[in-house]
């Protein structure tokens, strides 16, 4: 502390208004990379340099077993006509749809429920719940509740006169399975996330409309949405780029399965990687992912015009 | 604002001269009445799956075929409990529907309870400082490796998880702690900036008076910036806390071996095994609800701090 510090204080002490204004750049340079060392070690050690060699891998073939072997674009190549990688896409693709689809409105509908209804904070916290369980419990917990034998879900439809579903066990319902259950888990999180953009509209504006005798649903579609889209666009890039990364549900629940269903690009690039041990083939992976997700971020920012908002 | 707080029924009111409404009230009233139906069932929704978790535990598991349909615990007892818990033998286990498998509670849970513990302290500290350098100290090149630190938020994490692993692996420290541990302990993009924000909107009048007074940095830093700080700094290390007792995706590569599992590893891993072919459905909910049990408790306790630190980072 004071080796950083000593040489500042005679100065602070004759001249302190003019010590701040001058010069105050340099003063602080070396106190501020003692301050930021231990997390720039960490950055450089954990984030940026493994990013930049994921990178370099992308070009490599490397196993673990030898160093690394350049082989240019070979993998990029490679994953272009990878039958299993497109599969892998469109499943994820499918899961991100539905995901976010009703996630969205379940969440926006909750939303708008609790600020025209109550500010009760005991409701805001029971729904954001399951928000704060691992994804590991709550993948089990429905996987409990889903089984096709045992689960309640289905015991309620053979109530109604429904046939049991296998909700994890078919093609066609896994991915929608997965999907819904962590609509489950997120509904409330994004919800609290639109509801504080809707506590920012000022109140002054729904007391003019309902002045004017608009009704609630007039009110919603004319003034809440408009008002809300620049926060709804924060909220659909943070939830779509966290939707594309889904891999704990089907990692303890359907693994890839049944028959490819729900091998989704996460999933897939975990195969490849940690029980192939294809590095360079899964960095080249993990390389096309981050294009990926760079481009739908970008292109919900452009299609949704981030920047402007209509409250003015 | 005071038409609401008058309000007997606590509800609020729209912000509205109730005048004006008078003719409309009828049709208000019965909307209104169907959008708290609404959200009550959407409030049952989220807490059911909770009530089953706890029913599934307190059942026999031979009892649960019989019982599909009952809300109530199938033949209750707390079997699937001491199974989990190891205070039943194997034979008893076995007996009692359990699968056979071993899953050793305690050890898991210690495991989590360290490294979230310790991923927690050090995240925390030195997000602190390297906001402290962010935000109250002046250098060249500070808004350059400040915009280097956020485009991290960008990355997926398997893309760095790669040669994180393959480091681990070379240093021999796969199952350790020290594996689990490292990649969160110095730092995380989100905490940089949580705080970074935080340490803008202080007053600088204070920091001044004690610089004038010959404080240095590490005293301002500890004595005037951390107390200052003290509720988004607690906010940060609930979140930091849960995130790391919820992670499940690195501990999988580096932390598979017994000694090191933690919780979310150990769920994964005893889902998959059914020695007897059909799986320890009530033994499985216990595990579960016992691993949900401390953030269930955590965020009891303070709930409130973890709903506005929510609608805190939402707002940015």
């Amino acid at each position: 502390m004071s080796v950083a510090v000593a040489p500042q204080q005679p100065s602070a002490t004759e001249r302190p208004a003019a010590r701040l204004r001058a010069g105050r750049s340099r003063q602080d340079l070396v106190p501020a990379l003692l301050f930021l060392l231990p997390a720039a070690f960490g950055f450089v050690t954990f984030y940026a340099w493994p990013a930049l060699r994921t990178f370099y891998l992308s070009f490599t073939d490397y196993s673990l077993l030898a160093p690394p072997e350049w082989v240019g674009v070979q993998n990029y190549a490679e994953v272009l006509g990878d039958r299993r990688f497109w599969k892998s896409l469109t499943v994820t693709l499918e899961y991100v749809v539905i995901n976010i689809g009703v996630q969205t409105v379940v969440a926006l509908a909750l939303a708008v429920l609790m600020h025209r209804l109550t500010k009760s904070t005991l409701i805001r916290g029971v729904l954001l719940l399951p928000y704060l369980v691992a994804n590991v419990v709550v993948a089990l917990v429905w996987y409990t509740m889903l089984d096709a034998q045992l689960g309640i879900v289905n015991s309620g439809l053979e109530l109604v006169g429904l046939d049991p579903v296998a909700f994890f066990g078919e093609t066609s319902t896994a991915i929608p399975t997965i999907a819904l259950v962590n609509v489950w888990r997120h509904m409330g999180y994004t919800a609290l996330l639109i509801f504080a953009g809707l506590q920012s509209i000022p109140s002054s504006v729904y007391e003019a409309a309902a002045i004017d005798g608009a009704s609630e649903w007039r009110i919603f579609w004319r003034i809440t949405m408009p008002l809300l889209r620049p926060v709804l666009v924060l909220v659909l890039v943070l939830t779509v780029i966290g939707s594309f990364q889904i891999f704990d549900t089907v990692a303890v629940t359907t693994k890839g399965g049944p028959i490819d269903s729900t091998r989704v690009i996460y999933y897939y690039i975990y195969e490849k990687a940690f029980q192939q041990f294809d590095f360079g083939y899964a960095a080249a992976l993990c390389v096309v992912l981050f294009v990926i997700l760079a481009g739908v971020a970008l292109a919900q920012v452009k299609i949704l015009r981030a920047g402007d908002s209509d409250l003015d | 604002m005071t038409l609401v707080q008058e309000n007997p029924t606590g509800r609020l009111a729209a912000p509205s001269a109730p005048a004006q409404r008078k003719p409309r009230r009828r049709g208000i009233r019965w909307q209104r009445a169907l959008a708290w139906v609404a959200l009550a069932a959407l409030v049952l929704l989220t807490l059911f799956p909770f009530y089953w978790m706890l029913r599934i535990s307190l059942s026999d598991n031979r009892a649960l075929a019989a019982g599909a349909g009952s809300l109530l615990p199938a033949d209750l007892t707390f079997g699937a409990f001491r199974r989990v818990l190891g205070l039943a033998t194997l034979e008893e286990a076995r007996a009692q529907g359990g699968s056979g498998a071993s899953i050793d509670f305690w050890r898991y849970l210690w495991n989590s309870v360290l490294t979230s513990s310790v991923i927690t302290v050090g995240q925390v500290l030195f997000s602190a400082m390297a906001a402290y350098a962010f935000a109250r100290l002046r250098w060249p090149g500070r808004e350059a490796v400040f915009f280097a630190f956020l485009t991290a938020l960008m990355i997926p994490p398997i893309f760095t998880a790669l040669p994180n692993f393959v480091l681990m692996q070379r240093l021999g420290l796969l199952n350790t702690y020290a594996a689990i541990i490292l990649p969160f302990f110095f730092m995380t993009p989100f905490a940089v900036f949580f705080l970074r924000q935080f340490f803008l909107g202080l007053s600088r009048e204070i920091e001044e008076a004690a610089k004038i007074d010959g404080a240095g940095h590490v005293r301002i830093f500890f004595r005037i910036i951390l107390p200052m700080s003290a509720a988004p700094l607690s906010t940060l290390a609930l979140l930091v806390y849960i995130t790391s007792w919820n992670e499940y995706f690195w501990p999988l590569l580096v932390g598979q071996e017994e000694d090191v599992r933690v919780l979310t590893v150990a769920l994964g891993i005893f889902r998959s095994q059914t020695p007897q072919g059909s799986p320890d459905w009530a033994g499985l909910m216990a595990a579960t609800l016992l691993a949900a049990l401390p953030m269930i408790a955590l965020f009891a306790a303070f709930g409130r701090r973890i709903v506005d630190s929510i609608q805190f980072s939402g707002l940015k």
